[in-house]
C-alpha cells in the first residue's frame, strides 16, 4: 500500500498559500521522517494527510484511491497536545477504547495501568496520555500513521522507550510511519529516509 | 472567588467551604420557592373569601400584606400569584430551552440552516421583547394560554446562542476530529462527545431563564394582555393596586411587588450560584 499527496496547496487565508505543491509518498512499512522549520506547514501538511482539512488543492490517495471520509480512516494522525486530542469528560478507559478495543500485550508494552482506566485525562501526565493516544491509534485497521512531534513533552529516555515500542508495533501490524520532528538526531535514528518540507515545498 | 477568600480559606477545606456555601446558598433559596408554590397550591379558593367587613386594613399581624377593597388578604393573593408566576416562569423556560437545543442543534447541521437561524434569532431580537410576547399572545386568541405561549414563544434566543456558539467550539476540538477518523458517525459524536458538554450550559440557562420569563408574564399581564382578573397573579394585583395608591393604600402595591422581585432575584442567585458550581473549569477537581 502506499499514501501519496500530490500538488497539495493549501492556506489558511486565500492568499497566504502555506503549502505549494507539495507531494509526498509513504509505503506501509515504511518509517519517513518529515523536518521542517517552525511554522514551515508540517502540522498543516499531517491534517490534510489525515483528512481533517478538507479546502486544500491536490490529491490524498491510497493506491490511487481516494480515503473515504465515512468510516475508520485508515490514516492516523497522533499530535503533540495529547491532552488536547481526549475529551476531558470521559474516562481514559473509554477514551482507550473509542475506536477498538486495545489488546492486553499492547496495553502491557506501552506500560499502560489497569489503575488509571478510571482516571479522568486531567490526572495523568502527558506523557501517560500519549501512550493511550497511540495505543488508541494503532488499531488492526490503521495503515498509516502520522506523528507529529508525538514525543516533545517527554525525557530523551521516555522518547526513546515510546518510540521502540510504536516501531515494533508498526513493523508487526505492517504501518507505514510519517515521522515529523525537528530533532534531526531521533529522526536519524528512526527513519529509513528523510525529507525536507522546505525541499518539497515551492512556497 | 476573589482571591481575599483563596486567602482566608487556605488548605484543604478552602474548595469545600465555597462549595458548602454555594450549595447552601441554592439549598435555601430553592426551598423558599417551592415553599411559595407549593402554599399557593395548598391555599383554597376559599381563603380568598370576600369579606366587606375587613375592606382595605393596614398591614397587621392578623394580615400581614393588609386586604384590598373586597377585604381579600394581599398575603394570600401573593402568594397565590407568585404560585402562577413560578409555574408560567417553569412551563415557559422549559419550552424555550426544547426550542433551543433543537435550534442550536439544527444549526450545526449545515451552512444554510445556521445562517437560517442566526437570522432567526436576529430577527426576534429585533422587536422588543415585550411587544412580541403581546403580539404572539394576541394571535394565540389572548388569555392565560396567548401569554403562557407568548413568553414560552420568545425566551429561547439566548440560550439557542449559546448552544450554537458551544457547538461551533466543540467541532473544532481536536478529539472531535479523532473521533470521526475513528469512525464514528456524526449523531454518535453529537449523542456522546458534544451533547455531554451542553447539559450543564443547558441547565443553567433554563434556570437563568426563570426571571425573565416571570417578569415578561407579570408585565404582559400588567398591560391588560395577560391573565385574566379573576386569576391569581401579580400583574394583576399590581395594576389593580395602581388605581388605589391615590387613596394611600400603599400595601395593595409594595408587597407583591417586593415579594415578585424577591422571587425573581432569588432565581439570578440560584443561577449565578450553580454557574459557579457546574463552570467547566472546575469540572473533576
Ligand atoms: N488554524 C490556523 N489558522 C490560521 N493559520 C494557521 C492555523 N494553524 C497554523 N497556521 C499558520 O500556518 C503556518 C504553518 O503552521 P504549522 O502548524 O503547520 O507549522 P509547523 O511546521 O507544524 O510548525 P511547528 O514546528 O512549530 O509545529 C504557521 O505560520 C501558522 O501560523
Ligand atoms: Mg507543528
Amino acid at each position: 500500500m502506499c499514501l501519496k499527496c500530490e500538488n497539495i496547496s493549501f492556506g489558511y487565508k486565500k492568499n497566504n498559500l502555506i503549502l505549494n505543491n507539495v507531494n509526498l509518498s509513504l509505503g506501509s512499512g515504511e518509517v519517513l521522517g518529515l523536518i521542517g522549520d517552525s511554522g514551515s506547514g508540517k502540522s498543516t501538511l499531517c491534517k490534510i494527510l489525515a483528512g481533517y482539512e478538507n479546502n486544500y488543492q491536490g490529491n490524498v490517495s491510497i493506491d490511487g484511491k481516494a480515503i473515504p471520509s465515512k468510516g475508520y480512516n485508515p490514516v492516523q494522525l497522533v499530535f503533540q497536545h495529547p491532552e488536547k486530542a481526549v475529551n476531558p469528560k470521559w474516562k481514559m478507559k473509554d477514551i482507550l477504547n473509542e475506536g477498538h478495543i486495545v489488546p492486553q500485550d499492547i496495553l502491557d508494552s506501552f506500560g499502560i495501568k489497569k489503575s488509571w482506566f478510571n482516571r479522568w485525562p486531567n490526572e495523568l501526565s502527558g506523557g501517560e496520555l500519549q501512550r493511550f493516544a497511540l495505543a488508541r491509534a494503532l488499531s488492526p485497521e490503521t495503515k498509516f500513521l502520522i506523528a507529529d512531534e508525538i514525543t516533545t513533552m517527554v525525557d530523551a529516555i521516555t522518547q526513546a522507550q515510546i518510540w521502540n515500542i510504536v516501531l515494533d508495533i508498526v513493523k508487526e501490524l505492517n504501518i507505514g510511519v510519517l515521522v515529523v520532528s525537528h530533532e534531526k538526531k531521533l529522526i536519524s535514528k528512526l527513519c529509513h529516509d528523510v525529507v525536507y518540507l522546505d525541499d518539497i515545498n515551492t512556497v | 472567588m476573589s482571591t481575599a477568600v483563596v486567602t482566608v480559606n487556605k488548605g484543604v477545606f478552602r474548595g469545600f467551604n465555597l462549595r458548602q456555601k454555594t450549595l447552601l446558598i441554592i439549598g435555601f433559596t430553592s426551598l423558599l420557592l417551592l415553599a411559595i408554590v407549593i402554599s399557593s397550591v395548598e391555599f383554597g379558593d376559599e381563603s380568598l373569601h370576600t369579606n366587606f367587613g375587613s375592606k382595605n386594613l393596614n398591614p397587621s399581624p392578623e394580615h400581614p400584606f393588609g386586604t384590598d377593597w373586597m377585604g381579600r388578604d394581599m398575603f394570600i393573593r401573593t402568594l397565590k400569584g407568585l404560585g402562577s408566576s413560578i409555574m408560567i416562569g417553569a412551563f415557559a423556560s422549559t419550552i424555550s430551552t426544547i426550542l433551543a437545543i433543537i435550534l442550536g442543534l439544527l444549526s450545526s447541521t449545515g451552512k444554510i440552516a445556521d445562517s437560517f437561524i442566526a437570522w432567526l434569532v436576529d430577527l426576534f431580537l429585533s422587536i422588543p421583547h415585550l411587544l412580541l410576547i403581546i403580539l404572539i399572545s394576541i394571535g394565540f386568541g389572548g388569555g392565560a394560554t396567548g401569554v403562557i405561549i407568548g413568553v414560552a414563544l420568545t425566551h429561547w434566543t439566548g440560550l439557542t446562542r449559546v448552544v450554537r456558539a458551544e457547538i461551533k467550539q466543540l467541532k473544532t476540538q481536536e478529539y472531535i476530529h479523532i473521533s470521526r477518523n475513528l469512525g464514528k458517525s456524526k449523531w454518535w459524536i453529537a449523542t456522546k462527545h458534544i451533547f455531554p458538554h451542553l447539559i450543564p450550559q443547558i441547565f443553567l440557562g433554563t434556570i437563568l431563564m426563570f426571571p425573565h420569563a416571570i417578569l415578561h408574564e407579570a408585565s404582559a399581564t400588567f398591560l391588560g394582555f395577560g391573565l385574566s382578573p379573576h386569576e391569581p397573579a401579580i400583574g394583576i394585583i399590581l395594576s389593580e393596586s395602581m388605581k388605589y395608591l391615590s387613596a394611600g393604600y400603599w400595601w395593595l402595591a409594595f408587597f407583591p411587588g417586593l415579594s415578585l422581585l424577591i422571587v425573581v432575584l432569588a432565581f439570578d442567585m440560584i443561577g449565578e450560584n450553580l454557574g459557579k458550581l457546574i463552570d467547566p473549569k472546575n469540572a473533576h477537581e
